[in-house]
C-alpha cells in the first residue's frame, strides 16, 4: 500500500544514516547540572528546594500550581549550588537550579512502581504523568497531562502515535522504537486508557523500515502501523492527523476537538518509566550528530547535563563548529554557548559547520515563484504574510492566517530569493502577543480606574 | 575570536540549493535548443540578433541601476532571459537596432519603471514585442523562409492555415516553417520546456491549462488540435513566456484559471479577431488579470 501522506511539505536530504544504526548508550551527567524551572510550554514552575539542599534522582524540584505547567525533577544527587537565571535553548533567560552532581545517583525514596495499568482509572493516570513532569518530547514540549485530560463533551476516538521523526538528522525516535519496544507500549496502552481512545495507530515515515516491520508484529487488535511518506513535516501534529485520518484539527484548536490524541514515542516510554518504575522524566534520548562530528551517536542523558560534556562523548569535531542546533535544521534552534544544558524538550544536538549553513545576508527581491505557497503544509501564503508583518498590516496578516503557521521553515527552506519568511512570521506573531498584552493592561487599567 | 563564535539565526538553518541566479540560468540553458534551431533554420544572422539583444538588455540594466544609484543585481540573469525571450519573438530579419531597441525597451519599460526584479506586472520581454510591433509593423512581420525549404510561400503557418490552406505538421514540428526566430521548431521548444518542468521552474498547471484549453476549443470549432498547438507562438508563449514566474499567480488554482485564461484566448483571437496570432496579446491580458486571480483564488487554510 502506498505510503499516507498531506498535500505540501518538503523532501529534504535526510543525514539519518550517521546515527540511525548507533544504539542508544546511557552516559552520565555534567559535574554541574543546570536544571530549567521551566522547560515547557505554559507555567514556569517555582523552586521548592534552596542553595545547600541535598537532593537526590528523582526528586521534585520545582512545582506549579498552574493546570498547564509541570513540576521539575532532579535528574542526579548532590548538592543545590544555587537557584539563578540561565540561557534557555529557546534563547530567553529563565531560571534554573544549579545541581553539583556527586556522581552516586542516588534515587529519591519516593521512586516506587505505581499500581498495575487494571488498577488505575484514567484519573490516576493523568495525575501520575504530571507528578513525573512528562512534556511532549517531540519538541514541542506540551504538558502531556493536559493533552491526556480530554475535556467534558469531547470524545477521542483515536490515540496517534507519533514515530515520524521528519526532521532530518536526528534518530533517537528510531532507535527508541526498535530498543524500548515493551515499554513503548505499555506506555502506548496507559495513554489510550487515560485519553479514552478505542484505536491506536503508531505512524512512521517508511525511511524506518525496521521499525514499520517490529512494531506491526507487536500491535495489538486495536493497533494498527501506519506507514507515511517520508516528507517535512510529516510529524506535524496536523499534518500527522490529515495524513493518517483525513480530518483536519480546526484553526486555532488542539487535536481533541476532532477526536484525536497525538504523543510522541519518546513521552509514551517516559509514561511507562512513571507508572512502571515510578521514575518521573529526568532522562531523555538525544542524537549527538552531523557530518562534522567524529564519532555521532544516540544517548540516553539526564537532563540538565551540559553541553560540552556531550561534546566530549563524541569526541569532538573534524572542522570549527558554525552552528550547534538544538533540535533538528529545520525547527531546531541555534545555541550562543556550550555549557547550555540538555532540557525536555531537546530531541537531538546537531554541529553543523561553517560551510554547511552559512548566514543568509540581504535576501533578493521575491520574484513570485510560488515555491513557498506551494510547498506551505497548511496551505498558507507565506510572501503575502512575510510582506504585511513587515508592513506592519497586521489584522490583514491575521486574516490570512498568520496564527495557523506552525514555524515549519518549509517556505524559507524553498525559497530561491533566500528570504526571511517564517522569520518574519514569528516576528509577526509576537507582535500579535505583545498587542494582546498591553490591550489587556489598559483593559485592567481602566477597569481600576472606574472601580 | 570571531571564528570561534556560534552562529546564530533564527530557523530554518537550511536552505534548498536553488537559487534566483541557478533559476534564471536554467531557463536561459533551456532556451539554447531552440536558439540552435532558429540558428539551423535561418542562418548566423540569428545568432547575432540573439547576441545583440542580450547584450542590450544586460546593458540597459547596468545603466539604470548605475543611474539610479542601486546596486548592480544583473548577475541574476534576469536580463539575460528577458534579452533572449525577446530575441525569440522577433522574425529572423530583424535588424539588430531593432533588436537592441527591443530589449531597452523590456528592461526598461517591462521591469524596471516598476522597481525591477519581481516588481513588473507585465512580462517584459513581451512589452518589448509589443513596443516594436506597434512601432515598426512592417519590420515585424517580415518573414523569411528557413534556409533550403520553399514549401510554403512567405505567409506564416496561421496565415495559411486562416486563409483555408494546410501546413505539413512535420515542417511544424520540426521547424521548417516562416516565423519568428525561436517559434519555428516545436520540438526544440519542447526539449526545453520538459527540461523545466523536471527541474520544477515551471509550472505544469499553467502549461497543461493553455494546451487542453487550445485542444479543447480546436475540437469544439472543428480545428485541426495538433496544428493549433504546434503553429505559431503557442509553443513559445505556454513554456516561456506565460510560465514567467514574475508575472504568473502565485496560488495553485490561480495558475490553472491564467493558463486556462491564456488558451482561451488565444483561440478567440486567432480565430475571432483580424489577426492570425494572439498569443503575445493573451499573456498580456492575464498577466493584468494577476492581482484579480491571486486574490480569488487563494488557497483554503488547513482547518478553516
Ligand atoms: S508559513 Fe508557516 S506553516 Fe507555512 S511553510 Fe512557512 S513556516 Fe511552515
Ligand atoms: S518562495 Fe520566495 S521568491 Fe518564491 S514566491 Fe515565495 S517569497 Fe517569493
Amino acid at each position: 500500500m502506498a505510503s499516507k501522506t498531506f498535500r505540501g511539505g518538503v523532501h529534504l536530504n535526510y543525514h539519518k544514516e550517521l546515527t540511525n544504526q548507533k544504539p542508544l548508550i546511557n552516559v552520565d551527567a555534567s559535574d554541574v547540572v543546570i536544571i530549567p524551572l521551566k522547560m515547557h510550554i505554559g507555567q514556569e514552575a517555582s523552586p521548592i528546594v534552596k542553595k545547600g539542599d541535598r537532593v537526590l534522582v528523582g526528586q521534585k524540584i520545582g512545582d506549579t500550581s498552574a493546570f498547564v505547567g509541570v513540576p521539575v525533577h532532579s535528574s542526579v544527587s548532590g548538592e543545590v549550588q544555587k537557584i539563578d537565571t540561565t540561557l534557555l535553548p529557546n534563547g530567553l533567560r529563565g531560571l534554573a537550579v544549579f545541581i553539583k552532581n556527586d556522581g552516586q545517583y542516588e534515587l529519591d525514596p519516593s521512586i516506587k512502581p505505581k499500581a498495575s495499568l487494571e488498577e488505575l482509572s484514567s484519573r490516576e493516570i493523568v495525575d501520575i504523568v504530571r507528578e513525573a513532569g512528562i512534556v511532549g518530547l517531540g519538541g514541542a514540549t506540551f504538558p502531556t497531562h493536559v493533552k491526556l485530560c480530554v475535556p467534558e463533551g469531547k470524545d477521542v476516538d483515536y490515540l496517534l502515535v507519533n514515530g515520524a521523526e521528519c526532521e532530518p538528522y536526528l534518530t533517537c525516535d528510531h532507535r527508541i522504537m526498535l530498543e524500548r519496544t515493551d515499554e513503548l507500549f505499555y506506555g502506548i496502552e496507559a495513554a489510550a486508557r487515560a485519553c479514552g481512545a478505542e484505536h491506536i495507530k503508531i505512524c512512521i515515515e517508511d525511511n524506518k523500515k525496521d521499525c514499520i516491520e517490529l512494531l506491526a508484529k507487536r500491535c495489538g487488535p486495536n493497533c494498527e502501523v501506519v506507514a507515511l511518506e517520508t516528507k517535512y513535516p510529516q510529524g506535524g501534529e496536523k499534518q500527522l492527523i490529515k495524513a493518517v485520518l483525513n480530518r483536519e484539527v480546526p484553526s486555532g484548536t488542539l487535536p481533541y476537538e476532532v477526536g484525536v490524541v497525538v504523543i510522541n514515542v519518546g513521552t509514551a516510554v517516559a509514561i511507562a518509566e512513571a507508572i512502571q518504575k515510578g521514575m518521573p522524566l529526568v532522562k531523555r534520548a538525544v542524537s549527538v550528530t552531523g557530518d562534522i562530528v567524529n564519532n555521532p551517536g544516540n544517548f540516553i542523558v539526564p537532563i540538565g547535563t551540559t553541553m560540552d560534556k556531550l561534546l566530549d562523548i563524541v569526541g569532538g569535531t573534524k572542522e570549527p563548529i558554525g552552528r550547534i542546533i538544538y533540535g533538528g535544521p529545520m525547527m531546531g534552534t541555534s545555541i550562543h554557548e556550550t555549557d547550555e544544558p540538555v532540557v525536555k524538550g531537546t530531541s537531538g544536538i546537531l554541529v553543523l559547520g561553517r560551510n554547511e549553513s552559512p548566514l543568509i545576508g540581504e535576501p533578493d527581491p521575491c520574484i513570485r515563484c510560488a515555491r513557498c505557497v506551494d510547498h506551505c503544509p497548511m496551505h498558507l501564503m507565506p510572501n503575502m504574510l512575510e510582506r504585511l508583518v513587515s508592513k506592519e498590516e497586521l489584522d490583514k496578516a491575521k486574516k490570512m492566517g498568520l496564527n495557523d503557521c506552525i514555524e515549519c521553515g518549509c517556505c524559507s527552506y524553498v525559497c530561491p530569493s533566500k528570504r526571511h519568511l517564517v522569520q518574519w512570521i514569528r516576528v509577526g506573531k509576537m507582535e500579535l502577543i505583545a498587542r494582546k498584552k498591553r490591550e489587556d493592561q489598559k483593559i485592567a487599567s481602566k477597569a481600576i480606574e472606574t472601580a | 575570536m570571531a571564528e570561534d563564535l556560534l552562529i546564530i539565526a533564527s530557523s530554518p538553518h537550511i536552505r534548498a540549493k536553488d537559487t534566483v541566479q541557478s533559476i534564471m540560468y536554467s531557463v536561459a540553458i533551456a532556451l539554447l535548443p531552440a536558439v540552435a534551431a532558429g540558428v539551423y533554420f535561418f542562418g548566423w544572422y540569428a545568432l547575432a540578433i540573439v547576441l545583440v539583444s542580450i547584450g542590450s538588455a544586460v546593458a540597459a540594466e547596468v545603466v539604470w541601476q548605475k543611474l539610479r544609484g542601486q546596486a548592480l543585481r544583473v548577475s541574476d540573469g534576469s536580463a539575460i532571459v528577458t534579452g533572449l525571450l525577446l530575441a525569440m519573438n522577433l522574425p529572423p530579419t530583424a535588424p539588430l537596432w531593432m533588436a537592441a531597441l527591443g530589449s531597452a525597451v523590456a528592461i526598461i519599460i517591462g521591469k524596471q519603471v516598476y522597481g525591477g526584479l519581481g516588481a513588473n506586472p507585465f512580462n517584459p520581454a513581451l512589452v518589448g514585442r509589443v513596443f516594436l510591433t506597434a512601432s515598426f509593423p512592417m519590420l515585424m512581420t517580415k518573414w523569411a523562409l528557413p534556409a533550403g525549404y520553399d514549401a510554403i510561400a512567405s505567409a506564416t503557418p496561421l496565415a495559411v492555415m486562416k486563409a483555408g490552406g494546410t501546413v505539413p505538421l512535420t515542417n511544424l514540428f520540426f521547424g521548417s516553417i516562416p516565423g519568428c526566430l525561436g517559434e519555428t521548431s516545436a520540438l526544440a521548444l519542447l526539449i526545453g520546456g520538459i527540461y523545466l518542468l523536471i527541474k520544477g521552474h515551471i509550472d505544469y498547471r499553467i502549461v497543461t491549462g493553455i494546451f487542453g484549453s487550445v485542444v479543447v476549443l480546436s475540437l469544439l470549432m472543428g480545428l485541426d488540435p495538433v496544428a493549433q498547438l504546434l503553429a505559431g507562438g503557442l509553443m513559445l508563449g505556454a513554456l516561456f513566456m506565460a510560465t514567467d514566474m514574475v508575472t504568473s499567480p502565485v496560488t495553485p488554482k490561480g495558475r490553472w484559471v491564467f493558463g486556462i485564461g491564456v488558451g482561451l484566448l488565444v483561440m478567440l483571437i486567432r480565430n475571432g479577431a483580424g489577426m492570425p496570432e494572439g498569443v503575445s496579446f493573451s499573456i498580456l491580458l492575464m498577466n493584468a488579470a494577476v492581482p484579480l486571480i491571486n486574490r480569488t483564488t487563494r488557497p483554503r487554510i488547513y482547518g478553516r
